[in-house]
């Protein structure tokens, strides 16, 4: 059931359930981050609108800066501005930023220990239409690899406006991921949010699997738990928002009650979250795993939900990864 | 020969293509307009007299390559390319559709006469540097044409590009530049100040054309005067009207994404009424002539 603690949204099982983009809680959070801190400043690369960065440049017109489509100038030109007091934000699609920018943010940012942070937008496939040139599924893990690097992936609106405000308290480099559609507001005001410590949304009773996820896609994992409790397998939904340093206690902790680990991810299967996991585990606590996300792929046009189906990521493809988890766990545990 | 029945022809050809560009945006609920409607003239000069090319036979190892690099634009690529036969005029309706060979970005491999992916702007040029050296390597003939737009000027990869094809004298190599004058944000002297434009390409080594980009016999004159050019490569840059022959769109960098029939926005037509005012704009050609049956 629900974890009382999480104080997720009333409506999180109805059609009424509210929606917004990520990218809007983006938007939100830097206009308060610039209230709260006058250092903070906003750099856009001919993506103002689009990024949401277009709501701080209302409000602070003169900590705003439009780079033109120039990545991996944005890139530097925060690395200096953060050397020199500033906290900059800069925004682009994730293919181009850290895509493009990566040796830039490398060598500038992660290196210098810059306090920069970046926002990538239009990440996972669920950008649908525009094709695999615009749909990130490599930034977790080309991020996840800098030293000095955060990388936090918020769930919905409410938490990407949270991540953000959080991030520009953080001293130092932190990756900050966002998607592009409109999707579930599932968490609310309420709904704790720390980097770095994972939140448990569904707790079972006797689970035997946990899914680890991140983003958007914990939605679909939080209709897939209900659905498999009424076929009787109990599972526990781990909300992984922050990805880099990852929660190895959390993790562990439900891990050695759970015996079965399915992690999903808008992302390739290599490198993402699903990889961060299995390495913690592979060392401290070797687990059956199963690894939803993109598998060795690139995506293509098409709708969010044609797409999500198409690369399994939809609650049919999570319940069938349980229950492969739940089999394999029981071949180890009986 | 460019003959004054090929050259109305050509342009009749551009304005079907202009309004097959909108239906194919309609149908796909997604995708740019602007670009892709003020680059009509170039797209149908290319494919219906400059390039040395066979639809039939897309890898043809002697012909012209047309290399796109913001590639945002496909929409016009793609509708010239059916209509020059690369394949069915009915496939444009699957545009940014699952499983569609049209992706909404163009997709090296996925359809016929697509050289290289693109999409991310700005790495078009270097492409087409190394298309062109391999042709001067292997002593081919055929000639690359590298198709930018002015907004990705803003990308530095684009300049290291600029400044490798002069010092290449790739002079097999032209590249045209749809010197438009918007981007996303706005326009692109408030965005990142291009100009002097042609003084820049000048300064890096090449030769500078300047055209309407919307004249065609002035563009196949410029493309062969580039051909006569041994000691450079050439630029052509074409100004071209944003959203051209569509007045609504015209100028109007709003137009730069969105495809007619997604949203209202202030002082445009109601977006119930675009497509229709879009055609009719189209099929009139501006009003100047009548058309009964789109009423
Ligand atoms: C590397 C990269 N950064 C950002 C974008 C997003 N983008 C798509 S088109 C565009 C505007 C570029 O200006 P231009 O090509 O002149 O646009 P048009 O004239 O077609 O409206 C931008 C920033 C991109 N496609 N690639
Ligand atoms: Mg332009």
């Amino acid at each position: 059931m629900i974890h009382k603690e999480a104080h997720l949204s009333d409506s999180l099982f109805t059609p009424e359930i509210s929606q917004r983009p990520t990218r809007d809680g983006y938007g939100e959070g830097i206009v308060l981050a610039g209230r709260a801190n006058p250092r903070v400043v906003a750099l856009t690369a001919d993506l103002s609108e689009s990024t949401r960065s277009n709501f701080f440049e209302k409000e602070f017109p003169d900590r705003f800066f439009e780079l033109g489509v120039a990545e991996q100038n944005m890139a530097t030109v925060a690395a200096g501005l953060a050397v020199s007091g500033k906290i900059p934000f800069i925004a682009s699609y994730a293919t181009f930023s850290p895509g493009r920018n990566w040796e830039q943010i490398r060598t500038t940012i992660s290196y210098n220990d810059a306090n920069v942070k970046i926002a990538g937008h239009h990440a996972g496939i669920s950008v649908g239409p525009d094709g695999a040139t615009h749909q990130a599924i490599e930034d977790i893990a080309t991020m996840r690899v800098m030293a000095n690097m955060r990388v936090i992936v918020p769930c919905d609106a409410i938490e990407a406006r949270k991540a953000t405000v959080a991030a520009a308290r953080i001293v130092g480099p932190v990756y900050l991921r966002f998607g592009r559609g409109k999707t579930p507001v599932f968490t609310t005001e309420k709904t704790p949010f720390v980097p770095g410590i994972a939140q448990i949304l569904w707790q079972g009773k006797k689970p035997q699997v946990v899914i680890i996820g991140c983003g958007p896609l914990l939605h679909n994992a939080l209709l897939a738990a209900k659905e498999l409790q009424k076929q009787k397998l109990e599972v526990v939904v781990l909300n992984m928002h922050t990805i880099k340093p990852l929660d190895e206690k959390t993790l562990l902790a439900v891990v050695a009650k759970c015996g079965a680990v399915v992690t999903i991810e808008e992302h390739q299967v290599m490198g993402g979250l699903g990889g961060a996991v299995a390495e913690v585990l592979a060392k401290k606590l070797p687990t059956p795993m199963e690894f939803i996300g993109m598998q060795n792929t690139f995506g293509e046009s098409g709708t969010p939900a044609q797409l999500m189906e198409k690369y399994g990521m939809d609650v049919s493809a999570i319940i069938a990864a349980v229950r492969r988890a739940a089999e394999r766990r029981i071949s180890i545990r009986g | 020969m460019l003959t004054t029945t090929k050259i109305k022809q050509m342009e009749l050809e551009a304005n079907a293509i202009r309004a097959n560009i909108i239906e194919t945006l309609v149908e796909a609920g997604s995708g740019h307009s602007a670009g892709p409607l003020g680059m009509a003239d170039i797209f149908t000069a290319f494919y219906f007299h400059i390039l040395a090319h066979k639809p039939k036979q897309p890898t043809w190892a002697d012909r012209d390559r047309l290399i796109l690099s913001n590639g945002h634009i496909c929409p016009v690529q793609y509708v010239t390319l059916a209509h020059a036969g690369y394949f069915p005029v009915q496939e444009l309706l699957t545009l940014r559709k699952l499983n569609s060979r049209l992706q909404g970005h163009p997709h090296r491999g996925s359809l016929p006469g697509i050289e290289t992916t693109s999409g991310p702007l700005g790495s078009g040029l270097s492409q087409a540097i190394g298309v062109a050296l391999a042709a001067r390597m292997d002593k081919k003939t055929y000639r690359t044409y590298a198709l930018l737009s002015d907004g990705e000027h803003n990308e530095g990869n684009i300049w290291e590009a600029v400044m490798l094809a002069g010092k290449l004298k790739l002079h097999n190599l032209t590249a045209v530049i749809d010197r438009n004058n918007i981007q996303i944000d706005g326009y692109t002297e408030d965005i990142m100040p291009l100009e002097p434009l042609r003084e820049k390409y000048e300064a890096f080594n090449w030769h500078v054309l300047e055209v309407n980009g919307h004249d065609i016999p002035a563009f196949v004159a410029a493309v062969n005067e580039a051909k006569a050019i041994y000691e450079k490569p050439t630029v052509i840059i074409a100004h071209t009207i944003p959203g051209k022959g569509v007045d609504y769109m015209e100028n109007d960098y709003k137009w730069h994404g969105n495809p007619p029939g997604i949203m209202d926005m202030p002082g445009e037509p109601p977006k119930k009424e675009q497509e229709r005012d879009a055609l009719r704009s189209l099929r009139t050609l501006g009003g100047s002539i009548e058309c009964h049956h789109l009423e």
